[in-house]
């Protein structure tokens, strides 16, 4: 009797797992075959159901932090989404909510507020380009955490390269200089941006403290790029000087930087920080970065101070 | 010496009801997700797998407590296998403390392996970050601070025992698990009864409010979980109010399930 059950179960396990593993073969064909026929939707990335940070902190019972992190990453995933997508009609109008959800539901999430300021000031079309937004929430932050002078100093930093309102940005640099803990070359930076603000050498010097200080490698790359833009700005002055001295010369403009070679002015073709050659219009002598070079677009306020 | 007996007995009961295999269940989700999690996060995967770890205990050790607390005496009761316990030199008042102390036991031991766990996978994160990424860290993958955390998330789960316990002495299990569960709702809420007066005019309405903000759990209290991520101190005070309030709340809810269920006619 036991024998006889134990080969009943033997032949119960032979025919069901080749019958599970079949239909589940048949599942994911039939969806593939499905999706052939008809592309699957697509998720509606500008859909936000509750907007109210508050309402969400209270749903939220205990687990607020948690509901913080599914937002940020959604926020991410939303900046990043669309930055990347190839629409001519890019819309980042969820950026602002999801950050401020975000950070109502968490207000110590310190990157939120960072990344966030950044991300929302970013120009059009690789951000929104709402500076004001940005600014909003770093106030929304120091709200919450007074003691920190990142977000004053961030403040600084989008009046001075987006706003390009030095005043304000030396203003934001002295408060996150006056808050306990922060950094000496603040008070520095306050008076450099008070007296040369909008040169290259005082955004150089930001956009180096930028580096010095960052704390994970996203800051620290968008600070290498801002600074290599920088050095690439400087060359692509060298290189102007070069051409009108060639054509000073010669009486007309050098169709490429062979002629130039040729006539002693470079040793070689000249290659932007980003590894790309500069981009030379041999009809006009008007030299650029190339289109295709990472350094794309070089900021419009720091060309030829 | 009964008391530690009926404990266990709840104890062994719970492993093999397989409670344990959910943790094993959760420390995979928690290691599996974490690796994807660290390709979203911006460089925020310690703090989110802090988040996650913490509330995943917590919500975990919620079920645990709602689903084994309602029938702790209720199932006995339906399987009337509560003659069988009567009848030895055991009175009802031990009963019902044993088996609190063992869902207890339970709690405690499901949470100790759901923290390893979590330590586990933050282990890997530090072990893996390099200096200049731990630097940036609020608070060291390996705090220590986060027991505090789990520490007090294990006492909220034991009001929540207690809680099942009561509504499990005179209730059905489905009743007792909506009661439950609804308190431990009400209790996150209920600093908005503390300040009702702020909305509603009525004397009487506030009142009442304000009585119900006093008789009813209190949740919020041990919950630091924002905090320890962030690397904020936690007072010593607030623990040990939080301590003593849990100890006082979880005697009367005791106290008066051992009252009812001496008074309950079993027949």
């Amino acid at each position: 009797m036991n024998t006889n059950a134990r080969a009943a179960g033997r032949l119960r396990a032979s025919v069901f797992v080749p019958a599970l593993t079949l239909l589940l073969t048949a599942i994911v064909a039939l969806q593939m075959a499905r999706e052939r026929q008809d592309s699957p939707r697509e998720i509606d990335a500008q859909l936000l159901y509750v907007r109210s940070g508050t309402a969400l902190d209270r749903l939220s019972l205990s687990y607020d932090a948690l509901m913080a992190d599914a937002y940020w990453i959604r926020a991410l995933q939303h900046y990043g989404g669309t930055r990347l997508s190839k629409r001519s009609d890019k819309r980042y109008d969820l950026l602002y909510p999801l950050l401020d959800i975000t950070t109502s539901l968490d207000p110590r999430f310190v990157i939120a507020y960072r990344f966030g300021a950044i991300f929302l000031a970013e120009g059009y079309p690789h951000g929104p380009g709402r500076p004001d937004q940005a600014v909003a929430l770093l106030q929304k932050g120091m709200r919450a955490q007074p003691e920190k002078w990142q977000y004053p100093y961030d403040a600084g930093f989008i009046y001075y390269w987006w706003l390009e309102d030095f005043r304000s940005a030396a203003e934001w640099f002295d408060r996150a200089s006056r808050v306990t803990g922060a950094p000496w070359w603040l008070k520095a930076l306050t008076a450099t941006t008070l007296a040369q603000g909008g040169n290259r050498g005082s955004s150089r010097l930001l956009w180096q403290q930028m580096l010095a200080t960052a704390d994970n490698d996203w800051l620290k790359q968008t600070a290498q790029l801002r600074l290599a833009q920088l050095t690439a700005l400087d060359h692509l002055d060298q290189l102007a000087a070069m051409v009108a001295q060639y054509r000073s010369k010669g009486g007309q403009v050098p169709d490429s930087w062979d002629a130039l070679v040729r006539a002693g002015f470079l040793s070689r073709w000249p290659v932007d920080p980003g590894g790309v050659p500069y981009h030379l219009d041999a009809r006009t002598g008007v030299v650029d970065v190339a289109p295709d070079s990472p350094l794309q677009p070089l900021p419009p306020n720091l060309r030829r101070r | 010496m009964v008391l530690p007996q009926i404990a266990l007995h709840v104890f062994k009961e719970s492993v093999r009801d397989r409670v344990p295999y959910t943790l094993v269940l959760f420390a995979i989700l928690l290691m599996a997700s974490s690796y994807l999690l660290g390709q979203l996060t911006a460089g925020q995967e310690v703090k989110i797998i802090k988040d996650l770890g913490l509330a995943a205990i917590s919500i975990i050790g919620l079920f645990i407590a709602i689903f084994i607390g309602i029938g702790l005496v209720s199932k006995e009761v339906e399987r009337r296998s509560i003659y069988n316990l009567l009848s030895k030199p055991v009175s009802r008042r031990q009963v019902v403390m044993g088996k609190y102390l063992g869902l207890a036991l339970t709690l405690f031991v499901n949470v100790g392996v759901m923290a390893v766990a979590l330590y586990g996978v933050l282990a890997y994160f530090s072990y893996a970050a390099e200096p200049v990424v731990k630097a940036a860290w609020e608070a060291p993958a390996l705090d220590p601070a986060l027991l505090m955390a789990i520490g007090l998330i294990f006492v909220e789960l034991a009001v929540i025992t207690a809680v099942a316990l009561l509504f499990s002495t005179f209730s059905s299990p489905l009743l007792s698990a909506a009661l439950t569960f609804g308190l431990f709702l009400v209790g996150h809420f209920n600093a908005d009864l503390r300040h009702f007066d702020q909305i509603v005019s009525s004397k009487t309405a506030v009142y009442v409010a304000r009585t119900l903000y006093y008789l009813l759990p209190n949740l919020a209290l041990f919950d630091v979980k924002a905090e320890v991520v962030h690397g904020y101190a936690v007072s010593a005070s607030a623990i040990a109010w939080a301590l003593g309030y849990a100890v006082a709340y979880i005697s009367v809810l005791v106290m008066a399930a051992a009252f009812i269920f001496e008074r309950r006619d079993l027949k």
